[in-house]
């Protein structure tokens, strides 16, 4: 063996070990999600088991209906899918047209209007909390789904972040569409919509996991148990004595289970978009 | 930077061709697309913002009249309150501790990816994972794992490592809540540092590997220097988000044992909305706003030390 045929297989062993070695951290990292699907499928007596046991004696995946219907974390999913949903669809329509305005028509005070709209991002929203409930308790819309959706779905960031995607489309595509006479909101529809689907589903895709996951703010508004979303509702039985670990255990699966499949199914997007953020560190 | 005046560029040349035959129309049209916008960010946004403020210098308790008060919950709150320092400095500590681990292990596992040949995406996403999902499903998850005689104190028990129980031990609480924490969100660095890192030109790196830098020298006077505008953005969205915690806390400890788990953004939610001090909870949330700008300011000045930005 030459000396250059054996560093070859000098480095062909170290890149098989540090891909093992990953592989072990990446198997670790996975962890959690393994314990608590292990925890999901066993009788509460064998998750309080001591000393612990890694896979349960008797595996009962009926848990998973008997959480979807008991609990009742059906309802919890629905909920949740109500508000992420209509929050995605308000964030969009609302980002689309004033995305336009910003990027394509002259009025006075826009760039003082966008920056405003910048300066916003800076405010984080746990402040804003105490003003908004009491906006919300004004409007006799506590409780309801309304009162959740509404005060998170104008959000700023939208609205800049459609106005960066117009900006990269020639303007020439709508020239010809304005001298046959069609409106703003035709060429908008019609020409501009169909083109923005990457910066749109950008939008659509955080803002429905920003509004899936979200804790806090429905929490406050939703007093009532049948309204809670997921993450409120699997809050709900967990200060009560005799606590149903494996039910539990369930319904964080379950409320897992959108955020994982979207994580996998468009990574390339994902990776796409924070690779842009990493590209504007001053680049 | 580019970016930005090429667009300037488009954006200006039809506007300057078609001044001339320019209508009003034009402006009723972005008035009209604006509208529900504006609304919504008038309503949900600048009214909080200013009612926050003004909330902050009354004695407001949601039921009955709020009365003025002037500066009363700010010196409250600086020299009255017992529990205000303590959950300055859980808050402060929090933060520093989380941000300066999410870091190291975000960057070390960034550079390992995107030293391997095969593979990578699915490390990436892999790491990536409890970003997508709720934190409040992650911290219920934790919870189980650091109960009492739970799968933590069985391999501490295996490793013949004695432990208190973690979540109502003093000091332990906190660590935990790190833990949880870095677990949740150190997806998101590892891939923007990633992303940052494949950009990096391969042939600055072979240059200098033909010049004979290590692969140690490699990364600190070429890629670390590359991506430090990036490392910078990372640093800062972390900071802010590590100072509003909450979700973990509100499931694995509401604050304890006593208060040594009790953040800022805890404080708002208990003061707000457990004992109904509005006026209050408003004055501790412009602490924790004026916490994260001067933070923030204080990297702006850092970072003309360390970030690299070439042009």
């Amino acid at each position: 063996m030459t000396t250059r045929a054996k560093s070859r297989a000098g480095s062909m062993a170290l890149d098989i070990l540090s891909h093992g070695a990953l592989a072990l951290v990446a198997l670790l990292f996975l962890f959690p999600f393994f314990w608590m699907v292990s925890n999901a499928v066993r009788s509460n007596a064998e998750v309080l088991a001591i000393p612990v046991r890694i896979l349960p004696n008797v595996f009962e995946w009926h848990n998973f209906a008997a959480a979807w219907t008991q609990l009742p974390f059906g309802r919890f999913f629905v909920n949740s899918l109500i508000v992420s949903v209509s929050v995605t669809a308000i964030t969009v329509v609302v980002s689309c047209l004033s995305g336009y305005a910003f990027a394509r028509l002259k009025f006075p005070g826009r760039d003082a209007l966008l920056m405003a709209y910048l300066a916003t991002l800076m405010v984080p929203g746990i402040m804003l909390i105490i003003p908004l409930f009491l906006i919300v308790n004004n409007l006799g819309m506590v409780n309801t789904f309304q009162g959740v959706i509404l005060p998170v779905a104008f959000g700023t960031f939208g609205s800049f972040l459609m106005r960066q995607f117009f900006l990269s489309i020639p303007n020439e595509l709508e020239e010809a569409a304005r001298i046959d006479g069609a409106s703003r909101l035709r060429i908008l529809v019609s020409i501009i919509v169909p083109l923005s689907m990457p910066a749109i589903g950008l939008l659509s895709l955080f803002s429905f996991i920003g509004q899936w996951n979200n804790f806090l703010w429905p929490l406050i508004v939703m007093t009532g148990a049948d309204n809670a979303t997921l993450p409120v509702g699997l809050t709900l039985f967990q200060t009560q004595q005799g606590t149903a670990w494996n039910y539990i255990m369930a319904g964080a699966t379950l409320s897992m289970l959108p955020g994982i499949i979207l994580a996998i199914a468009l990574q390339k997007l994902i990776y796409n978009s924070i690779a842009l953020n990493a590209g504007m560190g001053g680049r | 930077m580019t970016i930005a005046q090429e667009t300037a560029v488009t954006a200006i040349q039809p506007a300057t061709r078609r001044r001339n035959r320019l209508n009003a129309g034009e402006g009723r049209t972005a008035f009209f697309f604006l509208l529900p916008s504006l609304i919504g960010v008038v309503l949900f946004l600048v009214v909080p913002i200013i009612a926050s403020v003004v909330l902050s210098f009354t004695n407001w308790k949601l039921l009955g009249t709020p009365q003025f008060v002037g500066f009363a919950n700010y010196v409250r709150l600086f020299t009255a309150d017992p529990q205000f320092w303590p959950v300055l400095r859980n808050t402060l500590f929090f933060t520093a501790e989380y941000l300066v681990l999410n870091l190291i292990i975000s960057l070390g596992l960034a550079v390992w990816i995107s030293s391997l040949k095969v593979g990578q995406k699915w490390f990436r996403v892999i790491f990536f994972l409890p970003t997508f999902t709720p934190g409040i499903a992650v911290a219920i998850v934790w919870m189980l794992i650091f109960a009492p005689d739970g799968f933590f104190d069985f391999i501490m028990a295996a490793l013949s490592i004695h432990v208190p129980s973690v979540l109502t031990d003093q000091t332990l609480a906190m660590q935990a809540v790190v833990v949880v924490s870095l677990w949740a969100g150190v997806g998101y660095n590892t891939v923007l540092f990633n992303a940052a890192l494949d950009m990096v030109p391969a042939n600055y790196l072979e240059a200098a590997r033909i010049d004979g830098a290590t692969a140690w020298e490699r990364f600190w006077k070429i890629r670390l220097p590359l991506i430090s505008p990036t490392l910078f953005f990372g640093t800062v969205m972390t900071a802010i988000t590590s100072l509003q915690v909450f979700d973990q806390i509100y499931v694995m400890t509401r604050g304890g044992p006593g208060n040594a788990t009790a953040t800022l953004g805890y404080a708002i939610y208990q003061k707000g909305f457990q004992n109904f001090q509005m006026g209050y909870a408003s004055a501790i949330a412009w602490v924790m706003f004026a916490l994260i700008m001067a933070l923030t300011a204080l990297q702006f000045w850092l970072q003309r030390k360390w970030v690299h930005y070439d042009n």
